[in-house]
């Protein structure tokens, strides 16, 4: 929103004031400003000046030569406005003179020589009309300077609209002066009224609100006004805040809208002469004032007039019955309309006015009145034939309530840390109109109607206003008075973070992040199917409408995308997945682990064993646990029937490892191989701490047994066997490890385990380990481990 | 026996120069200190000597002499072995590179972890939270009412369960304040989800870290002195902060912090849009509704809160220009982050 300083100066009196530090402190108390405007300093020796007389160039036809007064002299002026005219008043850039960029010097056009340039609007940028030259209308002396004569001069400045959310009364000048009042101490002036009171006695307008969703509606008829051009000033004023001067009843609702925030419609009383305010209950069409066609629904509030629909409540007016050029009676409606209903509305419509942007913040409805009052004010300024005729009809349903906050010095205190005396928070809330008690150190506070709309409800609101007005750059700072407590941390946290440094500094992996959505084009090119699950109803794609399941996936694809970064590379993803719903209808949510493991120059057997050497190193780092690999079902369509692995820790299945489906593989590379684990993490997190229990290393020398075996190798599952071992081999056995595996041309395959025997006691001879070796031999022939010959 | 110890050690002096490498002089060793060398049969014949104790300290300092210099000698042959070995040792060149491939963290990570190392350090929880949550978690309890504009579709993602994409880390606030209770001081790193159109500027997917210190007596100027602590810890430096108002449902006075921009130096440039200040991170006291909401006693405890773009943090600290970098899987801009 653009505001101007000339305009605020009519509510408060800033003169003598920098006014580019006021609005500084307007940043750093009420709402951040964007952009500070300088209009007319670039402009400099421009004149009301007549033009004398008017002779057309001999070689051109669209040059005129002119005789202009400029008050002290008449000079000669080459001009090719379209609209020039002998006996016009217009303003002349002199010779000397500045116009932005450009300075005023003779000039030779078309062989004669111009003592200065006629403007137009445009030109001196008081509007965007370049059709041709601004003709003045107004009384004012030749040879006064432009500046002088109109408000041309004005800082303006850009407030974010973001920031002013929670302030219906900042839409306003009006409201922005109160602020400016508050911080520099100077009072805030009423706008120029005209009481309604004097037309009580003349006929009320028909005003029937048949919803609930108006809270107060007024309606005044006016007729006989026949000003069609807005006064100057008000019309830059229009255009330096971003709007646009059309006609003077048009500019006067958008006016006053613009200085007190209420917005305001008029109709033409001729088309509308009663009033109604009500919702239908069929959807239909209707016309608004831009000429477009809009598709109303029984949601939508509508102004109607003998049940014919002319306005959509707040929003827009209808185009049959709007002001045309020759329209000279209006029926004004100064109105309050619910907020929330306001917004569906327009983002129903897609149509968002400077109407409703106000009502969707939630208006004080006392200004409805003000606001008609101000109307009447400048109509009765600007056209003295107009004539009010009718009374101030006013439907006033529904009042918001008063709301008083009592609270004392000491809430102040503890809230702000610093000490601010009660003087200092009579000043600041009273200058903001608040209505304030004190009686002791107890205040009692009357929030004004205008911040009682939602804005301000409990005392906490109260500390903004007193503190915002008191400087926040203006706080002493403290640090706090607070308990030593230990701290506790999250345990998933510190794994997942655990699970990072192992997979970076260990196997030199890298960490990536995708989305929480599976990217469906992306499977489909890799053939991965993309399974149903959990959707996003308004996804920005459809291929990113389900939510993953499974981190696999997304790492696969970028294992293709990141082929040409290196030959060898890994990555992984610690992120959260969705496993379909819970009982509860909750998201089972789930965080995982996923590890891709890519290389060109490595065999695929290498890289899942790499993948199975990473899986086993968390489990034994984080859990303290050897994990299992149990050969097991495919969970995903990508993993491959024959080398899927469940990872199991204490008979829970906490993840998979394995190599991808070959159809997947060929589309990531044809010549490559790749590995992947994924693990849910939480199962990492339930892991008990786990305390090194010390053993006293045994000082005597430890004996170790190698046996060679022949057996399926493939279909071992080393757990079981160290299991039966251990069971067979006593105490003594401390360790049993894969010495060697050798598979024969014929496809034979032997394995060759080493028995580690230590004892405690003393030294341990291979003849006595000898029936505890047959006897673990024993025990593996029936995991069908044949002793080798 | 005199002339013959004489002989002996001239005899001695010329095979000690002629002596050359270790072998030779363990012979020369054993030939006269040896059981049945020269020095050995000297002292077998003392016997007959004249004068027993003359010949006998004759016999002694010959032994001794002979003693100190085949020592010397084997010293010698060593020091010029090892001399030996490092003039002719190969010179290793540290400065040709090979490729090493070292894994990488996500700049993410390092940016949260030098974050998080801050907060522990000033006694504060690190917690873990949901991506999916429901309406209450992410808005109610946070009293942002039924139609408020952040609730539209335009801004969250909703699923066909009801739940929602938590839009902001805020979304912990409820969840937290019931874990512990008050006193409270707890961080809350997370992924959040915006549904917008994405450009260098803008990501649907993003990081946040929520903050929130509750306990009594909890002040505005508590909430500044803390901010300015952590930030000029999170940045290296002395920053200095500005507060203004802002609105947010969930605090009370609502805050936006900005601080001094390091580019100009608070002089105006175009990274500040030439106010010197950069917006930062949003933050308020706790606002009593969601106190209240969290179980906590509003008469007894004030709080505050903030939210750090962790995104945008990593942005800045690393000079990364385009954030949909982040989630794009290049292994070239990622693997860049190697260190912690």
């Amino acid at each position: 929103m653009f505001l101007s300083m000339n305009w605020i100066g009519d509510f408060v009196d800033l003169s003598g004031l920098d006014k580019k530090s006021l609005i500084k402190n307007f940043t750093l108390s009420t709402a951040e400003v964007e952009d500070i405007i300088e209009k007319g300093s670039d402009l400099s020796g421009v004149v009301v000046a007549k033009i004398l007389s008017v002779e057309n160039h001999p070689d051109s036809k669209k040059l005129h030569l002119l005789k202009v007064d400029k008050g002290d002299e008449i000079v000669d002026v080459v001009c090719g406005a379209p609209n020039v005219r002998e006996g016009m008043k217009v303003a002349l850039a002199t010779v000397g003179g500045q116009i932005g960029e450009i300075t005023i010097a003779p000039r030779k056009l078309a062989g004669y020589t111009s003592y200065g340039m006629c403007c137009s609007e445009a030109e001196l940028g008081i509007s965007d009309d370049n059709s041709g030259l601004w003709e003045i209308t107004d009384d004012i002396a030749l040879g006064t300077d432009i500046k002088e004569a109109y408000d041309i001069e004005d800082i303006i400045f850009e407030v974010d609209n973001k920031s002013l959310t929670n302030r219906p009364d900042l839409w306003s000048h009006y409201g922005m002066a109160r602020e400016f009042s508050t911080l520099t101490g100077r009072e805030l002036r009423k706008p120029d009224l005209l009481d309604v009171e004097q037309f009580a006695s003349l006929p009320a307008v028909s005003v029937d609100v048949r919803s609930e969703l108006c809270y107060r509606y007024s309606a005044i008829k006016v007729e006989n006004v026949t000003r069609k051009v807005s006064p100057v000033n008000m019309r830059i004023r229009l255009y330096y805040c971003g709007s646009r001067a059309i006609n003077f009843l048009a500019d006067l609702t958008n006016y006053v809208m613009m200085e007190l925030g209420q917005p305001m419609h008029a109709f033409d009383n001729a088309k509308v002469d009663k009033i109604e305010v009500q919702t239908f209950d069929k959807p239909f069409k209707f016309a608004t004032l831009d000429g477009v066609e809009r598709n109303i629904d029984e949601n939508m509030l509508m102004i109607t007039s003998g049940d014919i629909p002319v306005a959509i409540a707040g929003v827009m007016g209808g185009d049959a019955s709007k002001i045309e050029e020759d329209t000279t009676s209006l029926l004004l409606e100064s109105a309050t309309f619910d907020g929330v209903s306001v917004r569906k509305t327009t983002t129903r419509l897609g149509l968002r006015t400077d109407s409703s942007q106000r009502y969707e913040k939630m208006l004080d409805p006392e200004l409805c009145r003000v606001a008609t009052e101000r109307v009447l004010k400048i109509i009765s300024e600007c056209d003295e034939g107009a004539r009010v005729i009718s009374s101030y009809t006013d439907k006033y349903v529904k009042h918001y309530p008063t709301i008083t906050l009592n609270f004392d010095k000491k809430y102040v205190d503890r809230y702000t840390g610093i000490e601010i005396s009660n003087e200092t928070i009579v000043k600041t809330l009273t200058a903001l109109g608040f209505g304030v008690t004190l009686s002791g150190d107890d205040f009692t506070v009357v929030v004004p109607s205008w911040r009682s709309t939602k804005d301000v409800t409990i005392k906490a609101d109260i500390i903004e206003e007193i503190t915002r007005i008191y400087g926040y750059d203006n706080f002493e700072i403290f640090t706090s008075v607070s308990p030593l407590i230990p701290v506790r941390k999250e345990i998933l946290k510190s794994e997942e973070d655990r699970m990072k440094d192992i997979l970076v500094k260990s196997y030199r992996l890298h960490e990536v992040h995708s989305y929480i959505w599976s990217d469906k084009a992306k499977n489909d090119e890799l053939g991965i199917e993309t399974p149903d699950n959990v959707r996003i109803i308004n996804a920005q794609t459809p291929d990113h409408a389900v939510l993953r399941r499974s981190m696999i996936p997304t790492l696969l694809a970028f294992a293709k995308e990141n082929k040409s970064y290196s030959d060898s590379f890994g990555i992984f993803e610690i992120g959260h997945t969705v496993e379909g719903l819970r009982e509860s209808g909750e998201c089972n949510e789930q965080n995982k682990l996923g590890v891709v493991l890519y290389s060109k120059s490595e065999g695929e057997e290498a890289l899942f064993m790499r993948a199975r050497d990473i899986a086993r190193e968390l489990c034994c780092d984080i859990l303290h646990t050897e994990p299992e690999f149990i050969s097991a079902d495919c969970e995903y369509g990508f993993q491959h029937p024959v080398n899927s692995f469940a990872i199991t820790v204490g008979g829970e299945k906490i993840g998979y490892i394995g190599v991808p489906h070959p159809t997947v593989l060929e589309n990531i590379d044809k010549k490559c191989a790749v590995a992947f684990v994924e693990i849910k993490t939480e199962s990492f997190a339930k892991a008990s701490v786990a305390r090194a229990k010390y053993h006293e290393p045994s000082k005597f020398p430890t004996i170790e047994i190698d046996v060679t075996f022949t057996a399926d190798v493939g279909a071992i599952v080393f757990g079981e066997l160290v299991k039966s071992a251990k069971a067979a081999g006593g105490e003594m056995l401390r360790e049993v490890m894969v010495k060697d595996i050798y598979t024969a041309e014929d496809g034979s395959s032997s394995i060759t385990l080493r028995f580690s025997f230590a004892s405690a006691e003393r030294t341990l001879t291979k003849q006595e380990l000898t029936p505890a070796t047959d006897a673990i031999i024993a025990a593996l022939a029936s995991s069908s481990l044949a002793l080798k010959a | 026996m005199q002339n013959k110890i004489l002989e002996l050690k001239s005899a001695f002096a010329a095979a000690l120069a002629e002596a050359s490498g270790a072998a030779a002089l363990e012979n020369l060793r054993v030939e006269y200190l040896g059981k049945k060398g020269h020095i050995a049969s000297l002292m077998s014949e003392l016997r007959f000597a004249e004068d027993k104790k003359a010949a006998g300290q004759l016999i002694n300092d010959f032994k001794t002499e002979v003693t100190e210099a085949i020592e010397r000698a084997v010293e010698e042959l060593r020091a010029a072995a090892i001399a030996e070995k490092v003039r002719s040792a190969k010179k290793y060149n540290p400065t040709l590179k090979m490729h090493e491939e070292l894994g990488s963290y996500h700049p993410i990570t390092l940016a949260t972890r030098e974050v998080e190392d801050i907060f522990i350090s000033m006694g504060f929880t690190i917690e873990n939270y949901d991506e999916i949550v429901d309406d209450y978690k992410c808005f109610e309890a946070l009293n942002i009412p039924k139609h408020h504009p952040a609730r539209d579709m335009q801004d969250t993602y909703y699923l066909d369960n009801g739940q929602l994409l938590k839009t902001h880390t805020s979304a912990a606030q409820n969840y937290i304040m019931k874990k512990y209770g008050a006193p409270l001081r707890a961080i809350f790193p997370g992924r959040c989800f915006r549904n917008e159109s994405t450009d260098a500027c803008h990501e649907n997917t993003f990081f946040q870290m929520e903050g929130m210190m509750i306990d009594e007596n909890i002040s505005i100027s508590n909430l500044i002195y803390f901010m300015k602590t952590m930030l000029s810890e999170v940045f290296q430096r002395d920053v200095k902060v500005r507060l203004r108002p802002g609105f947010f449902p969930f605090v009370e006075p609502g805050f936006e912090l900005d601080i001094n921009c390091e580019i100009c130096g608070g002089e105006g440039c175009p990274s500040c849009k030439n106010s010197g200040w950069l917006e930062l991170c949003p933050c308020g006291m706790i606002h009593p509704n969601v106190l209240r909401e969290g179980g906590i006693d509003t008469e007894k405890y004030s709080g505050f809160a903030f939210g750090l773009g962790l995104t945008r943090l990593a942005m800045m600290k690393y000079g990364v220009k385009d954030i949909r970098d982040f989630n794009s899987g290049s292994l070239k801009a990622l693997s860049q982050f190697k260190s912690i």
